[in-house]
């Protein structure tokens, strides 16, 4: 901003005492534009706060039948309820399938994709078929799942590793693949094996990318599990919409949908903290 | 500059863009003596930084080979340091550890091998840094870690491809110096590539010209200015004399840099 002695020993915006001409010329860009975080935040609740409202004013005054669309003080006694009641057994049964389910795919998909995402003749190997059948929905897996292993637990976690694991491979091959050549020649040239190269270059330089991967896919986990509760099971969040539908309370599915919605949005951001604790470096850019 | 170090020996490197096949590298041979500062210059695209690759052991040639020592390189190895233009540091590690990562491959301990990166970063000018991380740094001092690193484990040969090329004038000229007083200091066997005829002049005990489109050594140019050298150097009539001869022998292999030639 400045450049010579003179603009560093006198602001240039000292503001008051010059009457400034108002500036008329060109046309400021709105697009990208920063925003500062207090507006930023302002925006947002008031954007939730109005969304409420809207909802509010057409539940009670819309001439809608409330066991259709229940109004929001409905939604909040009934969460009131829940939460006395069977709010953190289901939570907890939900949680661990998730749980489970997502890292036995992680498990196997990094290592896979980090292969594939390495080695031609691996990927050659197995990217077709994993780009097929990622095109499968999961969704039409689900009565398979169920003639196949019922509907236990197992058939849970099937249903979110159909889910999930295909599309990370192919997410975590593209994460190592973008690993800078450079770092990798540097490797070569210290007279590193393949191995070594693999290990301490290769996997801590697509390490953030990995991560990313494993939080967006972790928001997919969630949903075919919820997916795999609707359709068959004992307890937990989707099955609790299931049982509200049976018995037409519309109020409880949605206090299970706000539910779901916000335990997602706290995995998220626990992700995407635990990220950039362990991946700092990554936020400063590439040297 | 008796025995040869490096020997290139009617190297040839194709590749297939599409379906054409592009000789990037067409039958060059020429050798570096130890100790010898030798640069390869000539326009972007000739060539220069595939042969440096195969040299590295990076790429494999398509016919001909690279001799180190007397012996036939067949991939990369730890006698051939090498430098990249940009983007070579490990941002997950800090500018010591990055030296320190590549003294694993030495027999030392875990305390020496600190010792000897922060004596490497003294050469340098950057023992101060030696926490920092690689982003926090600019580009001219993520180069002199560059160097550092690749001067660390003491290879017999130090390849350089364009290492200020990415750098802005005056961080250039100032590398160019360090570097120069770091090569004298040290002594070291070195192949240089760049297309800054300057810089080449400046470093060099002997500038190669390569043309463009078949890749092949034009001339073969000894510079024997006098030694230390220093930036005044520059101004002295026998190095304008190298220098206009040099940039007559790039511009006349590659017909498009001539005025009123083309671009």
């Amino acid at each position: 901003m400045t450049s010579t002695p003179q603009a560093t020993a006198r602001p240039l915006r000292t503001g008051g005492h010059v009457p400034q001409p108002r500036p008329t010329r060109g046309r400021r860009p709105r697009l990208y534009r920063e925003l500062g975080s207090l507006a930023y935040a302002l925006i947002a609740v008031g954007s939730l706060v109005v969304l409420i409202c809207a909802w509010w004013l057409y539940a009670r005054f819309g001439g809608i039948n409330p066991l259709f669309l229940p109004t929001p003080a409905q939604v909040a006694q009934r969460f009131a309820d829940y939460a006395r009641g069977d709010l953190l057994a289901d939570t907890a049964a939900s949680f661990g399938r998730v749980t489970i389910g997502f890292l036995l795919s992680s498990a196997m998909a990094v290592p896979l994709g980090i292969l594939v995402g390495t080695m031609r003749p691996a990927e050659a190997a197995v990217e077709p078929a994993m780009g097929f059948i990622r095109y499968m929905p999961a969704v039409a897996f689900v009565p398979l799942t169920i003639i196949w292993i019922g509907v236990g637990e197992e058939q849970k976690w099937l249903v979110i590793w159909i889910g999930t694991f295909f599309t990370q491979v192919l997410m975590v091959m593209d994460n190592v693949k973008r690993v800078r050549r450079e770092l990798i020649d540097v490797g070569y040239t210290l007279g590193l094996s393949d191995l070594s190269v693999l290990l301490r270059i290769v996997v801590p330089a697509a390490s953030p990318a990995i991560w990313d991967t494993l939080r967006i896919t972790l928001g997919w986990a969630w949903t075919w599990l919820v997916l795999a509760e609707v359709v068959a099971a004992d307890d937990g969040l989707g099955h609790r919409v299931t049982l509200a539908q049976r018995y037409l309370q519309t109020d409880t599915i949605f206090v299970a949908l706000i539910v779901i919605g916000v335990i997602g949005l706290v995995m998220d951001l626990v992700m995407k903290v635990l990220g950039r604790r362990l991946f700092g470096w990554a936020e400063r850019g590439n040297a | 500059m008796s025995t040869a170090k490096l020997v290139i020996r009617n190297l040839s490197k194709d590749f297939r863009v599409g379906r054409d096949n592009v000789t990037a590298v067409d039958n060059v041979s020429f050798s570096i003596g130890e100790n010898e500062f030798v640069s390869v210059v000539g326009p972007s695209g000739c060539g220069k930084s595939t042969l440096l690759t195969v040299a590295a052991g990076l790429v494999e040639p398509t016919g001909g080979s690279v001799l180190v020592d007397g012996e036939v390189i067949r991939g990369p190895g730890r006698d051939r340091g090498v430098v990249f233009q940009s983007y070579s540091l490990f941002p997950w590690l800090s500018v010591r550890k990055n030296i320190e990562f590549a003294l694993r491959g030495e027999k030392l301990s875990a305390s020496d091998r600190r010792s000897r990166a922060i004596e490497q970063l003294s050469v340098v000018g950057l023992e101060k840094f030696a926490d920092a991380y690689p982003a926090q740094l600019s580009g001219g001092m993520r180069q002199r870690v560059a160097i550092a690193r690749a001067l660390s484990y003491r290879p017999s040969v130090l390849l350089m491809d364009e290492p200020f090329g990415a750098l802005d004038a005056l961080n250039r000229r100032a590398m160019q110096e360090l570097l120069t007083r770091v090569w004298e200091d040290h002594r070291l066997t070195v192949m240089f590539i760049t297309h800054d005829i300057d810089e080449a002049v400046f470093l060099s005990d002997r500038v190669l010209v390569m043309s463009a489109r078949p890749g092949r050594i034009v001339e073969d140019v000894p510079i024997r200015l006098e030694r230390p050298r220093r930036v005044e150097v520059q101004s002295t009539r026998e190095y304008l004399e190298l220098k206009e001869h040099l940039l007559a022998a790039v511009i006349s292999s590659e017909p498009t840099l001539a005025v009123g030639g083309g671009a």
